[in-house]
């Protein structure tokens, strides 16, 4: 072990629940977005669901808020360290867009995608069985465009890069193919109760 | 994940371009290993900030405006990591320099401004992310506000130590004079911003429309990269006056604290 003379750290009251290498960030919640924010309203706001699926849909802003509502009340976990305890968000769950969509049987992973042209990849399995939400609302306000408003996908169980603002849609494939950050040296899958931070993690 | 898989399907391309592809490619299994490294030199900048300077054997070198993670052990076990932004150029010296604000309260600032010394071993993993690198091949216009002036300063001083002839220029916001972080090293290349106190004779205020006009109204050829780091208020303000002054958007690059 490499200890740092004179390093205490904190308290040792790490909360159950913190992954490794991970802080409490309490209050804050930092903006880590690579780009401009974009100026999205709802009116321009679209969602899809393409690629191997029976049928390909895409919803409005309208639409999807038809869709029967879903939340989300735990914890979020930023790859640059953060992790952020008791956060509320609202929407609807991911599992009602797929539905609608019918994945095909050889659909094995996504590229979720924003309105910017970010990406991300996730195996399908991370994005069903309650675990995803499309998102329109945080702590009972509309989420802000810097915190990926109108709308963003929410995965909370992955470090957060993997759960895109202003998301425009998933493309159901065959293969993983790897998002932005995952093709600049970040961990294709990004469990952060397993440390997967970087490529080779 | 050394190996990279080939697949016959075509790619998926979502129908807007990412606004900013990375510019390198990233060698995971160099990123992926702690190494030691030993602190050489403490150099204080400003009241709040200083640069430490480390020495780590095993470096595998970096281009301007990548980070790296640090981390600190106690005797117990107990970790903290954080990353941090390299502050100097490429070289092959085996050393790199970061400089950290001291953060109230900062669980590993704090031990670098009030218990570090020179002999003291850290360890580090990196270079990570290739997204805000600059590997000084296109026009650089590099927008910083406090100690978002680290990576940028990076590609600032590998500039000048290669002689390259694009052009590069740099705008910094600072409270005052005595918050410039590298005050002395700044040249031509950098205009300085102040908020709150300037020196007589320069107007005092925040990075404004008027400040860019004459960098955008007439780009170098191939039009600017534009790095912008610092909060997410800055950030969040810099790049619109960018898009505002016809910068595209799929050139603006945009690292933001936390």
């Amino acid at each position: 072990m490499n200890t740092t003379r004179g390093f205490t750290g904190r308290a040792r009251t790490a909360r159950p629940g913190l992954p490794p290498g991970q802080y409490d960030a309490g209050d804050d919640w930092p903006v880590l977005s690579a780009e401009v924010t974009p100026d999205l309203t709802p009116a321009d706001w679209t969602f899809r669901v393409g690629g191997l699926v029976a049928e390909p849909r895409t919803w409005d802003w309208a639409d999807a808020h038809r869709m029967p509502a879903s939340a989300y009340e735990g914890d979020i976990h930023c790859v640059t360290g953060w992790s952020k305890f008791g956060v509320r968000f609202a929407g609807v769950s991911l599992d009602a867009f797929l539905a609608a969509a019918g994945p095909l049987p050889s659909a094995t992973h996504a590229v979720a995608y924003a309105h910017t042209g970010y990406t991300a990849n996730l195996p399908l399995a991370d994005l069903t069985g309650g675990r995803a939400w499309i998102v329109w609302e945080y702590d009972g306000r509309p989420l802000t465009p810097e915190h990926g408003g109108p709308a963003r996908l929410v995965v909370p169980h992955l470090y957060f890069w993997k759960s895109v603002k202003w998301v425009a849609g998933l493309e159901l494939l065959d293969h993983d193919e790897p998002g932005f950050w995952e093709r600049n040296g970040y961990h294709p899958r990004g469990n952060p109760f397993e440390e997967q931070r970087y490529s080779g993690d | 994940m050394t190996e990279t898989a080939t697949h016959t399907t075509t790619a998926f391309t979502p129908p807007t371009r990412f606004a900013v592809p990375g510019r390198i490619e990233v060698a995971g299994e160099v990123a992926a290993r702690w190494q030691p490294a030993t602190l050489t030199e403490i150099r204080r900048e400003t009241p709040r900030a200083s640069t430490f300077r480390l020495a780590v054997p095993g470096w595998a070198g970096h281009l301007p405006g990548q980070h790296l993670m640090l981390r600190l052990t106690a005797e117990d076990g107990y970790t903290a990591q954080r990353h941090y932004s390299l502050a100097s150029a490429p070289d092959d010296s085996g050393h790199v320099e970061l400089t950290l604000d001291h953060v109230a309260d900062g669980e590993v600032s704090g031990w670098f401004h009030r218990v570090a010394r020179p002999g003291d071993r850290v360890e580090v993993r990196g270079p990570l992310s290739g997204f805000f690198a600059w590997p000084g091949d296109r026009p650089a216009l590099l927008l910083g506000a406090g100690s978002g002036v680290v990576p940028l300063m990076s590609m600032v001083r590998h500039h000048r130590a290669r002689r390259l002839s694009v052009p590069l220029r740099m705008l910094v916001s600072a409270r005052g004079p005595e918050d410039l972080i590298y005050a002395r090293e700044l040249g031509p290349e950098t205009t300085p911003v102040f908020t709150r106190t300037a020196p007589a004779g320069t107007p005092v205020g925040r990075l404004a429309a008027a400040h860019l006009a004459p960098l955008l109204s007439e780009p170098p050829a191939g039009g600017w990269e534009a790095y912008v780091c610092g909060s997410n208020s800055f950030a969040e303000h810099a790049s619109r006056l960018l898009v505002a002054a016809g910068q595209p958007v799929d050139r603006i690059r945009i690292e933001r604290f936390g």
